[in-house]
């Protein structure tokens, strides 16, 4: 089957979500759109299950930190029709403080380890996760090292000054 | 997978042993770990413990220039370096809109077709030695050995390759690269049938392999299973037939397919791979004769280095080289997801661009990582030694799981 366009698949979207999906943009052919922690899943089950749709690959969930936004935290999924060689990328925006959001476990095993990675960095919480735990970090770190104000380098460490090096 | 009984060592009823396979155990060829629930040989339940060599490569990506990323990449599948570096120049390239002549494309293909085969060698060999074949894997070690030494032909090393720029390579191909090429496909055939002789009706392997670890379609997308894993449960999904990059379009091969996922089934998957990789060289070879030989990377002076005896006695080219270190380029504020077929799977790279020197957002769809969390899983009920032949045949890269 060939790829849909984008603008029928978002046309099919808003005839089931209205107002409730937006569109963000098309950077370099991508359809992303935006929609609430509300519709989530129900976005994703749609997506997955539509007989036309089909997008059945869950390629990737990551997350992203606008400290400057009001809704800091964005949460984003891509997913890829395999039959029609379509793909499209959903954000979710949080506030922080706030950040819960549904699991997808529900409707792909792989997003397991995906929103474990998520938490992770970002303290994302998926509710209805089955196992919400650190996955790449150390289990006791109480940061999460992906958000903007978090330094690379721990600032206290005296190693690195410059009269170390006759600077 | 969390729900397996607990006991206490006092509990009469404890028949089940707790093991820790890992992170340092030998068979598992790099730092995995899983706590296994015993009883005598069979897993009951497994619990994998990763992290243990995560290097926070997003978040150092944040905070440096695009072409100083490209070492980070090296270090995700260190048995195949080259597809990450060439993937993420590639990444760059879409978001800024560059494209690339044809010998580059095509260099590129050959490039990164060697890394596939490189990973394949490791990734066999190490299941024959874990099946109690040693010889297989020494006769293609041999083949990989010769494929680090074009690259380092090519770019001057050979595990972590840092190999070719934004816009193309950092220098030509020279003679003594193709010339080992060229000797690579005279010879290495061979090897691999003769590789392919000692497995694939070897009563012993077969036996081993056969239905180990057989994992269904339905599971496999289910997981987000990718690359010859997903292959070998019978789904024909290759990100170079279906979205191609590189020119791949160009190239006529096929994508082997297996019927039900098991251990066997990805090896042979593995092997026809290699020899479709090998395919695609030799068309590259013949398509590179018609392409301009002096062309090794696009005209892009506003992201390539220029050469540095231009920088100091040509005045753009100490602006350019100049303007390129300091990051004073502007870069335009969007967000790419751009794939290409790893070893392992769809490797994967979604930068968020905010118009500056460094990413704003940098994540690695990692195949190793998505690949790996049915480990546990699946390995309930398995017998501990088919457990570790599964692990060889995920060909799961520390690095690449850990990032």
């Amino acid at each position: 089957m060939a790829t849909i366009p984008n603008e029928e698949l978002l046309k099919r979207i808003g005839e089931k979500f209205g107002e409730q999906v937006t569109l963000v943009g098309e950077p370099y052919g991508l359809l992303t759109v935006e929609t609430g922690r509300g519709q989530i899943i129900d976005l994703l089950t749609f997506l997955k299950t539509d007989a036309a749709l089909r997008f059945i690959f869950l390629t990737d969930i990551t997350a992203i930190h606008y400290p400057e936004q009001e809704k800091q935290i964005g949460v984003i999924y891509h997913l890829h029709s395999l039959t029609t060689n379509t793909r499209i990328r959903i954000k979710v925006f949080l506030v922080d403080g706030d950040v819960h959001i549904p699991t997808a476990t529900v409707l792909w095993e792989g997003a397991n380890w995906m929103e474990r990675e998520t938490y992770d960095f970002f303290g994302v919480i998926f509710d209805g996760h089955p196992d919400l735990r650190r996955i790449l970090n150390v289990d006791d770190m109480t940061a999460f090292p992906m958000r903007k104000e978090f330094p690379l380098e721990d600032p206290n460490r005296v190693d690195k000054k410059d009269y170390f090096f006759g600077r | 997978m969390q729900n397996h009984p607990v006991y206490t060592d006092n509990d009469p009823q404890n028949e089940l042993s707790t093991l820790n396979l890992g992170p340092t155990h030998p068979a598992t060829h790099g730092v995995f770990q899983n706590v296994l629930q015993l009883d005598g040989e069979r897993i009951v339940s497994g619990v994998s413990t990763i992290g243990y060599i995560h290097r926070a490569f997003e978040k150092i990506a944040e905070h440096r220039p695009f072409y100083q990323i490209t070492p980070l990449t090296d270090r995700l599948n260190y048995c195949s370096s080259p597809i990450n570096n060439m993937g993420w120049h590639m990444t760059v390239e879409k978001l800024l809109g560059i494209t690339t002549p044809k010998r580059v494309d095509y260099l590129r293909v050959i490039v990164m077709e060697l890394a596939r085969i490189s990973d394949h060698i490791v990734c066999n060999g190490v299941l024959g030695v874990d099946t109690g074949a040693f010889t297989g894997f020494l006769y293609m070690m041999e083949f990989r050995e010769a494929i680090y030494e074009i690259y380092d032909e090519v770019c001057g090393s050979r595990l972590t390759t840092n190999i070719g720029r934004i816009g193309g390579f950092e220098r030509n191909f020279n003679t003594i690269a193709f010339a080992k090429l060229r000797k690579f496909l005279v010879d290495f055939p061979k090897t691999l049938k003769e590789f392919e002789s000692l497995f694939n009706r070897n009563r012993i392997f077969v036996d081993r392999t056969k239905d180990v670890a057989a994992v269904t379609a339905e599971d496999a997308l289910s997981y987000s299973w990718t690359g010859p894993l997903l292959r070998a449960a019978g789904v024909d999904y290759d990100v170079r037939a279906m979205n191609p990059y590189s020119s791949y379009e160009d190239f006529d091969f096929e994508v082997p397919v297996g019927t039900n996922g098991d251990v066997y089934s990805r090896f042979l998957v593995r092997n026809e791979e290699m020899w479709q990789s090998l395919r695609i060289i030799e068309q590259a070879l013949v398509k590179l004769e018609k392409e301009p030989s002096d062309i090794f990377h696009a005209d892009v002076p506003e992201f390539y280095l220029p050469p540095k005896e231009e920088v100091y006695n040509n005045m753009e080219a100490l602006i350019y080289h100049f303007k390129i270190v300091m990051g004073e380029i502007p870069t335009p504020n969007t967000e790419v997801y751009h794939s290409v077929e790893g070893a392992n799977g769809e490797l994967g790279f979604y930068l968020v661009n905010d118009g500056g020197r460094s990413p704003y957002r940098l994540h690695f769809r990692r195949p190793s990582f998505i690949n790996y969390q049915m480990y546990a899983p699946m390995s309930r009920g398995m017998l501990l030694s088919d457990a570790i032949i599964n692990m060889s045949s995920l060909n799961v890269i520390a690095g690449e799981l850990d990032a």
